[in-house]
């Protein structure tokens, strides 16, 4: 349960980037390896950001899948369901994660002037 | 920030977004159209990371190596840590912070073996925060003698999730796991188990009252860790401690750090018992490559 000092981190940087203007839309994205729960941080987000200038804006989440490459036969696997991050392809455990581990703001979405 | 990265020394290793290289983030083109979307491209722990590298100039020019030890609630770092007191020679000087979300109780389990304690209760000010962050830990620092200590264990809130997430400017990250947790805890926890260079595997004095398939567990770790170092060791029995022992002394060698502060000679660690090489063949002590 981390979500909410997350929240607090996404609303020092929303606030200082939107500087006044009223935002509607947040979006995130959050890689799988992430240990974050979309519903829970887009619950504390509104606590976070209840009677604040934020308040009433959404976080999006935009969930990126875990994407391995193999450091032994080369190939690349993208992870569906479970989180082994083994090689598909010759089950080799020496891989290194080329996607799913983002954690970034990407964007803001502002309101009609 | 570099703590999933176990490949470090892999010349074909992609390093990624973390690193601040954003632009290979993805397909944000969807983003970037109409007037009314700002792209902002920020990591969101950017923050923490800021405050965790400068917690890590800090103990760098205090000449101290920072280890931040995690764990699920009861897998034995306190009582790790209470060995290690004992044990360690009195010329390697030890501060502690100890992080707990309630109550000074395990501070008061290692106070009286000569190491500084400062205690950190996330239930003040902290929002009764499940994991130590950057800025939790720099406000314990101004509580320790830095440039008095040779080693800093902080001991983070017992907790397999949040505190692998939080960079706290430690030079290094060490997990303590116990064989009453189930074996298949690495695949339910990938990111911490992934995070750490070096995985404790206590309470080995129970492996014959329990029905722990060790192999399967040291399997499932190197599913996801591969590089781990990983040391069987029990704080009760005191069984393979010796090997943590010489950890510790390892990486303070390998510190440049630690060697000029301290002319510590590291050879005179506790002799090895007759059982200590039986312990090192059971280890599955897979080095970084």
């Amino acid at each position: 349960m981390h979500e909410l000092s997350l929240c607090e981190s996404i609303y020092e940087i929303v606030d200082r980037t939107a500087a006044g203007r009223t935002v509607t839309m947040i979006h995130l994205e959050v890689g799988q390896l992430r240990q974050v729960v979309p519903d829970t941080l887009t619950y504390c987000w509104t606590v976070v950001s209840d009677q604040t200038t934020l308040a009433g804006s959404q976080l999006v989440v935009h969930t990126v899948p875990v994407t391995l490459r193999c450091l032994d036969c080369g190939s690349t696997t993208t992870l569906t369901d479970e989180l082994l991050l083994l090689c598909t392809k010759c089950e080799g455990a020496d891989v290194s994660v080329t996607a799913g581990e983002e954690f970034m703001l990407t964007s803001l979405e502002l309101a009609e002037a | 920030m570099g703590r999933f990265h176990q490949h470090e020394d892999s010349p074909d290793h992609e390093h990624h977004g973390d690193h601040g290289d954003h632009g290979d983030h993805g397909d944000l083109s969807g983003y970037e159209t109409g007037p009314e979307r700002v792209v902002v491209l920020e990591r969101i722990f950017g923050e923490n990371d800021r405050l965790a590298a400068a917690n890590r100039s800090t103990f760098d020019a205090a000449g101290v190596t920072a280890i931040n030890m995690m764990s699920s609630p009861g897998a034995g770092k306190t009582a790790i840590l209470r060995q290690t007191l004992v044990n360690l020679p009195d010329t390697t000087r030890v501060a502690i912070i100890e992080g707990d979300i309630e109550t000074s109780l395990d501070a008061e389990r290692l106070a009286g073996y000569g190491a500084q304690i400062a205690q950190l209760n996330t239930a003040s000010g902290f929002g009764g925060e499940c994991h130590l962050d950057a800025p939790m830990v720099a406000s314990a620092l101004p509580r320790l003698d830095l440039v008095t200590a040779d080693l800093l264990f902080i001991e983070n809130v017992g907790n397999l999730v949040c505190p692998a997430e939080f960079d706290v400017g430690a030079h290094h990250r060490v997990m303590v796991y116990s064989i009453t947790e189930g074996e298949e805890k690495p695949l339910k926890y990938p990111v911490m188990f992934r995070s750490v260079e070096l995985v404790l595997v206590n309470k080995l004095d129970l492996l014959p009252h329990l029905d722990f398939d060790l192999p399967l567990f040291l399997r499932n770790l190197a599913s996801v860790n591969p590089a781990a170092t990983v040391l069987q060791v029990s704080a009760r029995s005191t069984e393979g401690l010796d090997l943590w022992y010489n950890w510790l002394a390892e990486i303070g060698q390998r510190s440049e750090r630690a060697a000029t502060i301290s002319a510590t000679p590291r050879e005179d660690l506790p002799a090895c018992d007759p059982r200590a090489d039986a312990d090192a063949l059971r280890a599955s002590t897979r080095k970084r490559p």
